[in-house]
Parts: structure tokens; C-alpha cells; sequence
């Protein structure tokens, strides 16, 4: 090994630093900046100019999209699609905490299959597994027939085009993307306190609501987020599955840009679901920061 | 530890859930009659069908031009910039900001792009497209391949640069070979990403050139269609052998 001068050395790594960051992280950066931040920058920008004949903007500022967002009809929706991404969150982590929880208790061999058997339809064609819902709910098909030939009721139910049929669309769509993020929490839990909870008397059902669940938040949290805030930015389930009479923000902002050709007042709904995201995060880094924070007293003093 | 017990309930339906309308496409795609919802034998015609519908031929060779292309892009920039993130730029903002477009939802970097590729004039196409498969694909690489730079050991790189080997060399004959099973297990996904990537396709591509998800999505518009579902079953099974295979490759090496 040769032993270089110190100042040169200094030098020398320094530049190799600079020299790395460069060549490394600038075209990464520079393409996401190009292709991701600007464009969401513009977003920001068109939703306070008025809107082109044919689409596109013109340069005169205004406050008129935001005062807009305020019309009852919109506000509709809003609360329309808060409720369903709402009800569809609530249910994806009623469904996959359990599973995440079994998950985790699987023998190690077996776990890694159970997650990939999980993360494995996520990574199929979107429309494709919404497409087998239509099939699924349809009057005519297996789920109404088999109920209809057994007795269980005399004619088909109209499962197809109602909320309902959104919500299953949705909770099939991201119930991994809940799974995977509990199953880490869990995973990561120091086992030590539940034992700890059960050796001080804590009933099984004591510590799983005092100590497990608390300390597997984070987790929760951001399961939350990932099913919350994609199901209120989707429109094709609200549209192949509610039939167009369950209207979400998602399905207005594509007819804002796409149909309507009123791009600034679109960028004002898009806004209205990034600014979620962002509180959502903001929520989430928090409640994580407390409970890592308490977890860590509770270590240090075993 | 391992009592499962009750929790085997809740296992059982997921799976259930998860993969039982996925069976059901694939078993009716076999369906000999028109009608899709009553079974009349088995039969491969739609299969057949599949091949000689000039629509779903024309977007299956535009998704493969798009999937190919950002394939390639992308594999290559998330390369260098988990290298970079993970060795010379340790932030959390810089490795935030890298990871970003895996988390955006897609129908807010679809209409920003749409806005930006509208404003500095690049007309829709294939290639527009192509220029946003790779922004997240790129991200779904970094992350990949930052978390196999987590599990490799940097000191093989050390001892290289000792020996007299130059920082290129290091580069192509040590770091490039220790973290291939997570380049390849990257661009695999990039690439079935691509393949299924409907909303981004939908809002940054031209009318003249439908990908093969802008196809599928104005059929089933119009309905339940045999074709439909043979198709489906074809592109499940493409899906499931590479996200399997990408598995496989990061998980084989680790084994090592």
C-alpha cells in the first residue's frame, strides 16, 4: 500500500468525492428534475393562470381555479372520494395486518414465499386485474351463479357499478402495498416487549393493543398512505367497475385534461392530492419519530 | 415462536382473494363459447384469435419498443445513481428525492408531464413515453440496486484500488460484477413495469401508436370479450416469470 502525502491525499480523495458525485448522481438528478420536479413545478404554476381555448394556458394570472374547487359540486367529490379511498384504506389494513402478522410468524423458510406470493399480482397488468372483477361481479358471472344455483338467493344481485364494486376494485389493487410495509414493522418489533408485557401479566390481547400495535404504527401508517392516496388518484376502477356513476378526484382531473381541456383548474385538483400526500408523510415522520423515540428509552433501560 | 394457530384464517383468505379472480381469468380464457360467463368446453381458439387481431399485434410491438427502450435508460441512470447515492452522496434528501418517482402518484407525474412535454413542445409519441418509463423505472432500480450495495462488501473495491488498479478499471471489473444480480433483478422489473404501465401511456403518448394497456383498456370499455381474457392470462404468466426470476437472481447470490 502506498502511503500518500497527507495534504496530497486530502486533496486527492476530496477530488475523488467530487469526482464521484458527478459522474454518479448528476445524470440520475438532472434527468428527475427534468422529467419529475419541473413538470410537478408546472402544476403548481398553470393552477394559477386561466385556461386555454383548446387546453394549454394563458398567462393571466388567477385565483378563480382555487375559488372554483369550492363549488358544491366539487366538494362532492371531494368528500365522495374521501370516503371510498377512506372505506378502502380501513379495509385493505383490516385485511392485511392480519396477513402481515401471520406472515411474520410463518417459519423463516416460508416467508419469503408468502411475500413474494403477496408482491407477485401487484406486478401484473393493473387493468388486467381490474378486468377480472367485471367478470367476477358481473350478473351473469360465477360469483352470482353459484349463489343463485345454490339457493342462497333467487336472482342476481347487481354487484357491478355501485361504490361497492369501486372499493373491492381498489382494496384488490393495493392490498400488497399494505402488507409489505406491516410485515416490516412487525418484523422489526423487539420481540423482548411483548414477552416483557406477557411476564408482567399483560393478557395476549393486553399486549398486542399496548405494545405490538403502537409500536408497529409506522408501518400502518404508511400501508395507509400507499392505498389511500393512489385510490383517490384512480380512475380507471371508478370508471370499469362504478360504471362512471362513482366519481372520484382522479376521474376529474383526467377529464380536466384530457376531456374538458381546462388544464389549470385539473393542476388545482392534482394539487389538492399532492398537498395530501405531503401532510400524510409529514403525519407519518412524526409518529414514527415519537414511537423510535420511546422504543429507544425502552431498550436502553433493559 | 412459530404458533400460528387463528392467524392460519386470515392467511388463507388473503390468498384466497388475491388469487382466485386471477384463476378465474385464466380458466375462462380456455373457455370454448363466445359467451364468457358459461363454460362449454376447452378450447385454444382465442389464443389463435389473439394473433390475428392487428390491434393488440401493433400494441404489443409499441410496448415492446417503450419497454425495451426505458429498459435500457433506466437500468443504466439508476445504476449510477445508486452507486452514487449509496458511496459518494450519502443524504437523505439526495436518496429521498432519487426514490421520489416510485412514490408519486401516477396520474400527477402523467398530467405534469403531459404540461411539460405540451410546453417545451415534444410532440407525443412513443418516445415521450419512453422519456417517462424512465423517470420511475429509474427509481425502481436505485432502489434495488442500493439495497444490494447494502449487502456487498466495499473492501474487495479498496483492495483493488490498492493493488494499482485505476478507479474505471475497479468500476467495470469489481463493483459492476458484485452488484449484477441487483442490475439485472432492476431492469427486470423496470421492463414489466413498462410492459403494464397504463396511466403515465395514456396521458404522455400520441393517438396514432397505443401501447398494448391503452389497447386492453379501450376493450374492456367496451366489455367482457374471450380475447381479453386469453390476453390477460398471456401477460400474467409474462409478469409472474420475471418477477419470479428477478426473485430468483437477487436470492440465489445471497445464498452465496
Amino acid at each position: 500500500m502506498s502511503i500518500p502525502t497527507p495534504t496530497s491525499g486530502r486533496g486527492a480523495t476530496r477530488r475523488r468525492a467530487l469526482i464521484g458525485r458527478t459522474v454518479f448522481t448528476a445524470p440520475g438528478l438532472i434527468y428527475i428534475t427534468i422529467f419529475m420536479a419541473i413538470p410537478i413545478l408546472l402544476v403548481l404554476v398553470y393552477s394559477f393562470f386561466q385556461r386555454g381555448r383548446f387546453g394549454g394556458i394563458v398567462w393571466e394570472f388567477t385565483f378563480d381555479n382555487y375559488i372554483r374547487a369550492f363549488e358544491p359540486v366539487y366538494l362532492q367529490v371531494f368528500s365522495n372520494s374521501l370516503v371510498i379511498a377512506g372505506t378502502t384504506t380501513l379495509l385493505a389494513l383490516l385485511i392485511g395486518y392480519p396477513t402481515a402478522y401471520a406472515i411474520a410468524k410463518l417459519p423463516t423458510r416460508w416467508r419469503t414465499v408468502a411475500l413474494v406470493l403477496v408482491v407477485l399480482p401487484f406486478w401484473t397488468n393493473f387493468l388486467i386485474r381490474t378486468y377480472a372483477w367485471i367478470i367476477l361481479l358481473n350478473s351473469e358471472g360465477p360469483i352470482n351463479s353459484s349463489l343463485v344455483d345454490s339457493g342462497i338467493i333467487s336472482a342476481p344481485i347487481g354487484f357491478l357499478y355501485t361504490p361497492g364494486a369501486v372499493i373491492v376494485g381498489l382494496v384488490y389493487a393495493y392490498l400488497p402495498l399494505v402488507i409489505l410495509p406491516v410485515y416490516a414493522s412487525i418484523e422489526r418489533l423487539d420481540r423482548q416487549l411483548i414477552e416483557a408485557a406477557g411476564n408482567l401479566g399483560a393478557s395476549r390481547a393486553r399486549a398486542f393493543f399496548d405494545v405490538t400495535l403502537p409500536l408497529t404504527l409506522p408501518g400502518v401508517m404508511i400501508g395507509a398512505i400507499f392505498v389511500f392516496v393512489p385510490s383517490l388518484g384512480n380512475f380507471v376502477i371508478p370508471e370499469l367497475l362504478g360504471g362512471g356513476k362513482t366519481v372520484m378526484v382522479g376521474n376529474l382531473i383526467r377529464d380536466q385534461f384530457l376531456e374538458a381541456r381546462d388544464w389549470p383548474f385539473g393542476a388545482v385538483l392534482a394539487l389538492f392530492v399532492i398537498t395530501l400526500l405531503v401532510l400524510l408523510f409529514a403525519l407519518q415522520a412524526a409518529i414514527s419519530r415519537r414511537i423510535n423515540g420511546t422504543g429507544k428509552r425502552v431498550n436502553s433501560r433493559a | 415462536m412459530h404458533k400460528i394457530g387463528w392467524l392460519r384464517v386470515p392467511l388463507v383468505a388473503t390468498y384466497a382473494f388475491l388469487y382466485i379472480p386471477i384463476a378465474v381469468l385464466v380458466v375462462m380464457s380456455f373457455n370454448a363459447s363466445k359467451n364468457p360467463f358459461t363454460w362449454t368446453g376447452f378450447s385454444t381458439k382465442w389464443y389463435s384469435a389473439l394473433f390475428d387481431n392487428e390491434l393488440i399485434r401493433q400494441g404489443f410491438i409499441n410496448t415492446m419498443i417503450v419497454a425495451v427502450g426505458a429498459t435500457i435508460f433506466a437500468t443504466i441512470l439508476g445504476t449510477l445513481l445508486a452507486i452514487g447515492v449509496a458511496r459518494y452522496f450519502r443524504s437523505a434528501v439526495v436518496e429521498a428525492y432519487s426514490l421520489a418517482p416510485a412514490i408519486i402518484p401516477d396520474l400527477v407525474l402523467a398530467i405534469g408531464l403531459l404540461a411539460f412535454f405540451a410546453l417545451v413542445g415534444v410532440t407525443l409519441s412513443l418516445f415521450s413515453v419512453l422519456l417517462a418509463h424512465v423517470v420511475f423505472g429509474m427509481a425502481f432500480v436505485s432502489a434495488v440496486v442500493i439495497a444490494r450495495i447494502g449487502q456487498t462488501d466495499s473492501s474487495l473495491e479498496e483492495a483493488s484500488r490498492d493493488l494499482g488498479a485505476s478507479a474505471t478499471t475497479t468500476f467495470f471489473r469489481i463493483t459492476l460484477p458484485s452488484l449484477a444480480p441487483g442490475i439485472i433483478a432492476g431492469a427486470l422489473l423496470v421492463f414489466t413495469l413498462s410492459l403494464d404501465e397504463f396511466v403515465v401511456a395514456y396521458f404522455t403518448n400520441g393517438p396514432a401508436t397505443p401501447t398494448l394497456p391503452i389497447v386492453i383498456y379501450s376493450m374492456v370499455r367496451f366489455g367482457v370479450t374471450p380475447e381479453i381474457n386469453a390476453l390477460a392470462a398471456l401477460l400474467l404468466l409474462v409478469s409472474f416469470t420475471i418477477v419470479i426470476s428477478a426473485q430468483r437472481i437477487t436470492r440465489l447470490t445471497d445464498a452465496v
